[in-house]
């Protein structure tokens, strides 16, 4: 008899263990990557499962050739993704950019480390959140979303194939190697569960087809290779047909698509964490791992009698200004925990105007602890 | 009743490879005497020899003049970024491995900028065709020198001229493992039709270089010959020597060794990943 692919039950896992397995039951069959702390325990997931559920698992040269087989594999009709740190990352970036442009649906996952260059490996940080929304050159929006736990790292690989299928565009999942790493329970629900998405199809004959031409919610149905509508895509600019077109009227129509798909469908693509935020004067904002510390700040502040609350980003990009914005407009306080020297915190106080914003960076191997934020929220409201 | 004789307009006038091109994409952006136009039709006339079923075929150009031959093709093809054809393709033929395709770039795409995915793909033996287009120079971008401008060669980057030794494409490849190389020039278009037609039916890489003439640049800053005077130089210099060790596959300034230098078996990597593949799942599914 055969087994499902999707192993459900409750385990005591990594946060890369889960993220494999999310990929799996989000129906992933090609996994293709260089080895890289500390993303390799997924390569190692990935080489173990996907030949048991009739998948594709290599490991290329570089990582440069690990996304490109991807994006390949994606054109040729089959769920696909690659697994990498900074390091691999910053190799990707001209592939991500071919991949926003010829509108080819895969995922990222991103186990940052400190860096820039080859940094602290084994040491957990958030230093690539910029990176991951503005790698490529060019104008484009991405989407990016951010586990905080073990069980995320599985719901959000499914939620990031989901988003990916659907607006045809390579979204990351960015976690650090404290995510990676660190063991605590998953549940893997029953497949019937679970909901997946496929990329559209062209409704029209090949010779009627445009491979470019969007619907009415500016993405356009994607025929891949194979099955007869013999498109030509290309990573120049190019018309609705595919053709390359070098008009000013092209470029501005292309780019503003690139964005405009997502910028419209914000509300789908968005999600958010509100803890605590009701009557909350002080509201911390994070992401990732520094978000567990925040709430249990925000456990203990409230404890001792401190208005705090926690709005965590689990969508990054798009960035969440207008929920960001309304906190912000109400609150009397905002601190910013994040493993790097302030980068998220450029985008918080883009969208605010009233509350004072105080950066709370912390590099290196430590994440912030309860306490350390809790001091902040005291020595500025006393 | 005398019959009328009617003139057909170019627009009119059909070519014996038409529905081998994609609609709309012609003229192409090459240069007059431009040895890539006769790769295309080689290549398209080798397709129509075997009766392929232009369906079942993927066609991956990288970047450069022979990075826009993918757009000319009437099958589903892909134009990638600078060098990185060769991993794309992989994905698509692991994906899909009942397709064919077909890997098409220059000196600089696939042996400055590419040169480490064609090794390795040549490693894998992957079941691709790649067809280097090789006129020793970048030709879009100007004239620069590149991996295969000759020592001593003049170009708009080696102005005093080129201090660097050249890469023998053929015994790179075959160095590397693939299972079919080949080189031939733009002038030898019977035999290059032959050869890509052998290498479209290998199951393992097939590689094959096409010496090719690039008079509006290379000819212009290097060789000082327009597109004539090459073509006669590619016809004086080649010597057909088959079979030969690619190691001894030289190309000089007065001598081009052309032929069929490999022709091999030896296990294919898709083959390879699916038996596994299928072996995992054969085992698993028992336990």
């Amino acid at each position: 008899m055969k087994k499902p692919d999707v192993l459900t039950g409750e385990y005591f896992v990594q946060g890369n263990f889960a993220l494999a397995e999310g990929a799996i039951a989000a129906g992933c069959r090609f996994y293709s990557a260089y080895p890289i702390t500390p993303a390799s325990s997924i390569a190692e997931r990935m080489a173990l499962r996907m030949p048991q559920v009739g998948g594709i698992f290599i490991q290329l040269e570089d990582e440069i050739s690990s996304l490109m087989s991807v994006i390949g594999a994606s054109w040729a009709g089959v769920k696909a993704m690659t697994a990498t740190s900074g390091p691999g990352l910053s190799l990707m970036v001209e592939s991500i950019g071919l991949a926003i442009m010829t509108e080819t649906p895969c995922v990222i996952a991103d186990m940052m480390r400190g860096g820039p260059s080859t940094g602290q490996p084994t040491k957990p940080s958030q230093q690539d959140v910029l990176q991951v929304r503005w790698a490529a050159h060019g104008d484009y929006e991405i989407i990016t979303l951010a586990p905080y736990s073990v069980q995320e790292m599985f719901d959000l690989t499914i939620k990031a194939f989901n988003l990916a299928e659907k607006f045809r565009v390579p979204c990351f999942i960015l976690a650090d190697e404290i995510i990676a790493h660190t063991r605590e329970k998953l549940v893997i629900p029953e497949p019937e569960k679970i909901k997946t998405v496929d990329r559209k199809k062209p409704k029209v004959p090949p010779e009627e087809y445009l491979p470019f031409k969007p619907d009415e919610d500016l993405v356009p149905p994607m025929s891949c290779f194979g099955e007869g509508y013999r498109f030509y895509a290309t990573g120049l600019t190019h018309d609705e047909s595919g053709h390359p077109d070098m008009s000013a009227k092209t470029q501005r129509e292309l780019t503003s698509r690139l964005c405009e798909k997502i910028r419209k469908n914000k509300k789908e693509i968005i999600t958010v964490e509100k803890y605590f935020l009701d009557d909350a004067e002080t509201v911390i904002i994070a992401f990732g791992t520094p978000a567990r510390a925040a709430k249990e700040t925000v456990k203990i502040g409230r404890e001792k009698g401190l208005k705090v609350g926690l709005l965590r980003l689990i969508t990054v990009w798009p960035f969440p200004e207008e929920e960001v914005a309304k906190i912000v407009s109400e609150a009397k306080l905002i601190i910013v925990p994040e493993m790097n020297q302030g980068q998220i915190i450029r985008e918080v106080k883009a969208a605010s105007s009233t509350a004072p914003i105080i950066s709370f960076p912390k590099v290196g191997e430590e994440p912030p602890t309860p306490n350390e934020i809790l001091k902040i929220i005291e020595k500025n409201t006393s | 009743m005398k019959e009328s004789i009617k003139h057909l307009t170019n627009h009119e006038r059909k070519h014996p490879l038409d529905s081998y091109l994609r609609k709309g994409m012609i003229p192409h952006i090459w240069c007059p005497g431009c040895g890539n136009g006769v790769i295309l039709n080689c290549f398209l006339q080798a397709l129509k020899e075997l009766h392929f079923n232009l369906d079942n075929l993927v066609v991956v150009s990288g970047i450069g003049c022979m990075g826009r031959i993918s757009g000319y093709i009437n099958a589903d093809a892909f134009h990638t970024t600078h060098g990185r054809a060769i991993p794309f393709a992989l994905g698509v033929k692991l994906a899909k491995p009942e397709l064919k395709v077909v890997v098409f770039g220059g000196d600089g795409d696939l042996l400055a900028i590419g040169a480490n995915h064609l090794i390795q793909a040549a490693r894998r033996n992957i079941e691709l065709t790649v067809i280097l287009s090789n006129n020793f120079n970048y030709g879009m971008t100007g004239g620069q020198c590149g991996p295969t401008t000759p020592l001593n060669a003049v170009t708009t980057t080696s102005p005093y001229g080129n201090v660097e030794h050249p890469f023998n494409a053929v015994y790179l490849a075959a160095g590397s493992g693939a299972t079919y190389v080949a080189r031939w020039t733009a002038y030898h278009v019977r035999n290059l039709v032959d050869s890509i037609k052998k290498a479209l039916l290998k199951k393992g890489f097939s590689f094959i270089e096409v010496i090719s003439p690039c008079p509006e640049i290379y000819g212009r800053h290097t060789k000082h010959m327009n597109a004539v005077e090459m073509m006669k130089w590619l016809k004086q210099a080649s010597i057909i020597q088959n079979k030969i060790d690619p190691i001894k596959a030289e190309i000089t300034q007065n001598i081009i060794v052309v032929g069929e230098f490999v022709d091999k078996e030896k296990p294919e990597y898709t083959d390879l990943i699916w038996g596994k593949i299928g072996k995992v799942e054969r085992t698993y599914h028992k336990e």
